[in-house]
């Protein structure tokens, strides 16, 4: 019949209709912002430096200005001074770090590469997406105070992958600390067998040198 | 400008091609051709798509596409980043499919460096890539409707199927749309497997949708008036003129990558190609909800048989990808056609020629030939049925 | 399907006078090529098309390269015997060979109806400057109208026998080609507050005293705190 076609699609429409009363699985519409949607663990929007702590960012930055991130950045968005002087990190090594570390969020897309890249864990992805400014060509561009974040935010965001990140660092440290005790018992050990000689400067490991200068801390 | 100039005979493949639906306008009864330009900012051309057409009356007489209104030369940005840096880029290319534009990509690469793919991988592409079909098709069974004229209901609900795989999507890579997913050699992250589960879920109640769907629409009487014998193609035609993907298969030839080439482990898969018979508008309707349903079936084949084991070739490296010098040409089916990558290296970290096929340029070849002597209203319905994405149109 | 060679043979009998060159593909996926020469190459793509064993009836994919003009420099060790009766002296010797470029125009063909391929033929022209004309192939694959068009329109490759031969991509008034290698981008520049290398060069031309020292004075607007 003429028509009948059309009637069997009204009947489809009306019960998911009446069903959008009722039924979550047609009740799809989310009632932002009043709402806030629920991200996924895996949600990546803008990259975020981070720092051990929450007390000290600038002090405390995992990044060691290697520029491979700045390298990789598909549309080079990334711009990296190195510092001048050399500052402890987490393990009392010193190491260089970013004097200047800025991106430019207006033109970043959220790839992930730099994250992936980066051999220290010292970029990550944030979860921000409500990002907007008034100014057209600063007001989008992210300097490193802006975007230090503490390890325990990205605990906060990305649980599984800060623990396995965390795990492994540990690991590694730990590996490194046992090394450097094994190097120090043997030159102990060759110096003790050659009492003679002085003991060469590097057997006792050297203090850490206080750093330099502290960086100012973020003002406003 | 007189009457003459504009005849489809002037038409530059008109002339010798004349067939069934070239127009001679010869009615005395008809006034001055009217020249309308379609486009680039109309909501019915899918983007920035814009048509020069040349009406009489109502009718189509001259239909000339013009491109280029978001064109960015992705080809010469791709020339001066690193191998790995385009992959982000290929989202972007077609962004309603970026699983399946990684893959092309990524296949073209692993071509070109002779690397090889852990088993795991392939049938994470292929789940990926079926699943960007789904997305695609509905999208475009969805948007169809929206050119005939239905506003919004068949395209909201199409929009709700879509979004609960977005969602699937974004909870594995961190994104809905620019998943940036595919590494040569590999896949970027391992679903967990409540992830499979949820997926395998989905896919098992995909079918109710599409019944729901078919029940609503495809019986529907405005819509046969409206698609049947509607743009009509032709088979030899379209061979000639490169049209690839669904829009070939519903004129009834046969002819699909996944099957010819066997690339990723399709021929492992059991799936069957649906052919058209009259490649009209309606079969091309037709040939996307049942490609759908053949996803379904490889998606349900693929979650039974997921291996276990690496995702990741272990000789792949992120960094420092320079592919020794040497030229390689990867196709594959996106769900828009044959989308294929031809890469030239010099040996340098970035590709000395990086190509783009974009199926849907090519597709829009025969859109003058189809639309001669329809109407206005008709195109639209056409054009929609040819399923184009700018971004990948105009690169 | 046959292999390249022997199309390459078969293409050298049916036309003679007609130059076919195989081109190695040196890397991983070794897809070789067939080079045919411009003046026969219509008749020998509706052969490629047509012939009942190959059938090549789909035009996949036609695109261009650009080869620029390559100076090389070979140095040659030469010993020259010393007048003076001592040991020889190696002198070097450099010799300057100019290779002029080419535009290259690649066809990816294959059979839809016997299922095979992929043959690739390319064309070359004489020059990058004023020998930049190719016969089409779109007469005979009309796959290739667009594609063509967009060679002429980011290469300049001419293609005679073109039907519609216009830009495509770009706007008609645009003078140059941008997908070669030697094409200057317009110094149309905006401020950029990340620049890199070339960039830098250029953000330098521009803001002259003194170049914005990117991000570290820039103070937080308070909208992008985070
Ligand atoms: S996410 Fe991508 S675009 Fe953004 S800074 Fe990192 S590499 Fe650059
Ligand atoms: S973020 Fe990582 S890759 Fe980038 S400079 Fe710092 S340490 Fe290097």
């Amino acid at each position: 019949m003429l028509g009948s076609g059309i009637i069997k699609g009204l009947a489809v429409t009306a019960k998911n209709f009446v069903g959008s009363y009722h039924d979550p699985a047609r009740m799809v519409t989310e009632q932002y912002p009043e709402e806030r949607p629920k991200l996924p663990e895996a949600y990546r929007n803008f990259p975020f430096l981070v720092t051990e702590n929450a007390t000290d960012p600038m002090g405390t930055l995992r990044c060691v200005a290697c520029q491979i991130c700045e390298k990789e950045c598909p549309p080079q968005c990334i711009y990296i001074e190195k510092s001048k002087d050399k500052k402890p990190d987490a393990t009392g090594k010193p190491q260089l770090y970013p004097a200047v570390f800025a991106i430019d969020t207006s033109v970043c897309m959220s790839c992930q590469i730099c994250v992936e890249v980066c051999p220290f864990d010292a970029i990550k992805m944030d979860q921000v997406f409500e990002v907007a400014a008034t100014n057209r060509f600063t007001g989008l561009l992210l300097n490193r105070e802006q975007l230090a974040k503490p390890n325990s935010y990205f605990h906060q965001i990305h649980p599984t992958d800060a623990h396995e990140v965390d795990t492994r660092l540990a690991a590694e440290r730990k590996a490194a600390e046992e090394k450097a005790k094994a190097a120090a018992a043997a030159k102990a050990a060759a110096a003790a067998a050659k009492p003679a000689t002085p003991a060469p400067a590097t057997a006792t490991p050297a203090a850490p040198k206080p750093a330099a200068q502290p960086p100012t801390p973020p003002t406003a | 400008m007189s009457a003459a100039d504009l005849s489809p005979f002037n038409s530059p493949f008109a002339a010798g091609t004349a067939g069934p639906s070239v127009r001679a306008v010869k009615d005395p009864f008809h006034g001055d051709l009217l020249e309308v330009s379609m486009g680039p900012q109309h909501p019915s051309t899918h983007g920035v798509f814009r048509m020069v057409v040349t009406l009489d009356g109502e009718i189509i007489v001259k239909l000339k596409p013009v491109f280029g209104y978001l064109h960015r030369n992705h080809e010469k940005i791709a020339e001066n980043t690193s191998y790995l840096g385009s992959m982000p880029y290929t989202d972007r290319l077609d962004y309603l499919c970026s699983m399946t534009t990684n893959w092309a990509y990524a296949l073209a690469v692993e071509k070109l460096a002779g690397q090889a793919v852990p088993d795991r991988a392939q049938y994470l592409r292929i789940i990926m890539a079926e699943l960007t079909r789904l997305v695609n098709h509905s999208c475009l069974v969805g948007f169809l409707f929206n050119d005939l004229g239905t506003s919004f209901t068949p395209l909201l609900y199409a929009f709700r199927e879509r979004e609960k795989i977005l969602d699937l999507f974004e909870s594995l890579t961190g994104s809905r749309m620019m998943c940036n997913y595919q590494r040569f050699g590999g896949c970027r992250v391992d679903p967990t497997p409540e992830w499979l589960a949820a997926a395998s879920r989905l896919v098992d109640n995909f079918p109710r949708f599409l019944d729901e769907y078919e029940t609503m629409l495809t019986g529907n009487e405005i819509m046969l008036a409206r698609t049947q014998g509607v743009g009509v193609l032709d088979a030899a035609k379209a061979v000639n003129a490169g049209i690839t993907g669904p829009c070939l298969r519903a004129s009834g030839y046969n002819y699909d990558v996944r099957k010819v080439d066997g690339y990723g482990f399709y021929p492992r898969f059991d799936f069957r190609v649906p052919l058209g018979a009259h490649g009209d508008t309606y079969d091309r309707y037709m040939m996307r909800v049942l490609e759908m349903r053949e996803s379904v079936k490889i998606l349900q084949q693929a979650f039974r048989d997921l291996p276990a084991g690496p995702i990741m070739d272990p000789k792949s490296k992120l960094r420092g990808f320079r592919p020794k010098a040497g030229e390689a040409y990867g196709r594959t089916e996106s769900p828009k056609g044959e989308l294929g990558f031809f890469l030239v290296s010099d040996g340098s970290p970035n590709p000395y020629r990086y190509r783009v096929r974009p199926p849907t340029l090519i597709n829009l070849t025969l859109l003058e030939d189809m639309c001669l002597g329809h109407t206005i209203a008709d195109s639209v319905v056409i054009l929609g049925s040819i399923d184009i994405v700018l971004g990948e149109v105009d690169r | 399907m046959e292999s390249l060679e022997q199309i390459r043979d078969r293409l050298l009998a049916r036309f003679p006078g007609a130059s076919v060159t195989l081109v190695i593909n040196p890397g991983a996926a070794a897809e070789h090529s067939l080079l045919l020469g411009a003046a026969h190459a219509v008749e020998m793509a509706r052969f490629l098309r047509d012939d009942p064993a190959l059938q090549l009836d789909y035009c996949s994919n036609a695109t261009g390269l650009d080869w620029p003009d390559k100076e090389i420099v070979e140095t040659k060790k030469l010993s020259v015997a010393d007048p003076a009766g001592g040991p020889a002296k190696i002198v070097e010797e450099k010799t300057k060979r100019f290779e002029p470029g080419y535009l290259e125009a690649v066809y990816h063909l294959y059979s839809m109806a016997l299922r095979h391929g992929p043959v690739i033929i390319r064309l070359r022209t004489g020059n990058r400057t004023d020998q930049v004309t190719l016969p089409s192939f779109t007469p005979i694959w009309r796959s290739c109208d667009f594609q063509e068009r967009e060679i002429f329109d980011l290469f300049g490759i001419v293609f005679a026998g073109h039907p519609d031969l216009r830009r495509i991509l770009m706007w008609d008034e645009f003078k140059d080609h941008p997908m070669r290698k030697d094409y200057v981008d317009p110094d149309d520049y905006e401020w950029e507050p990340t620049p890199h290398d070339r960039v830098l060069e250029r953000a330098k031309a521009h803001y002259p005293v003194p170049p914005p020292a990117p991000a570290a004075p820039v103070s937080p607007t308070p909208e992008a705190k985070p």
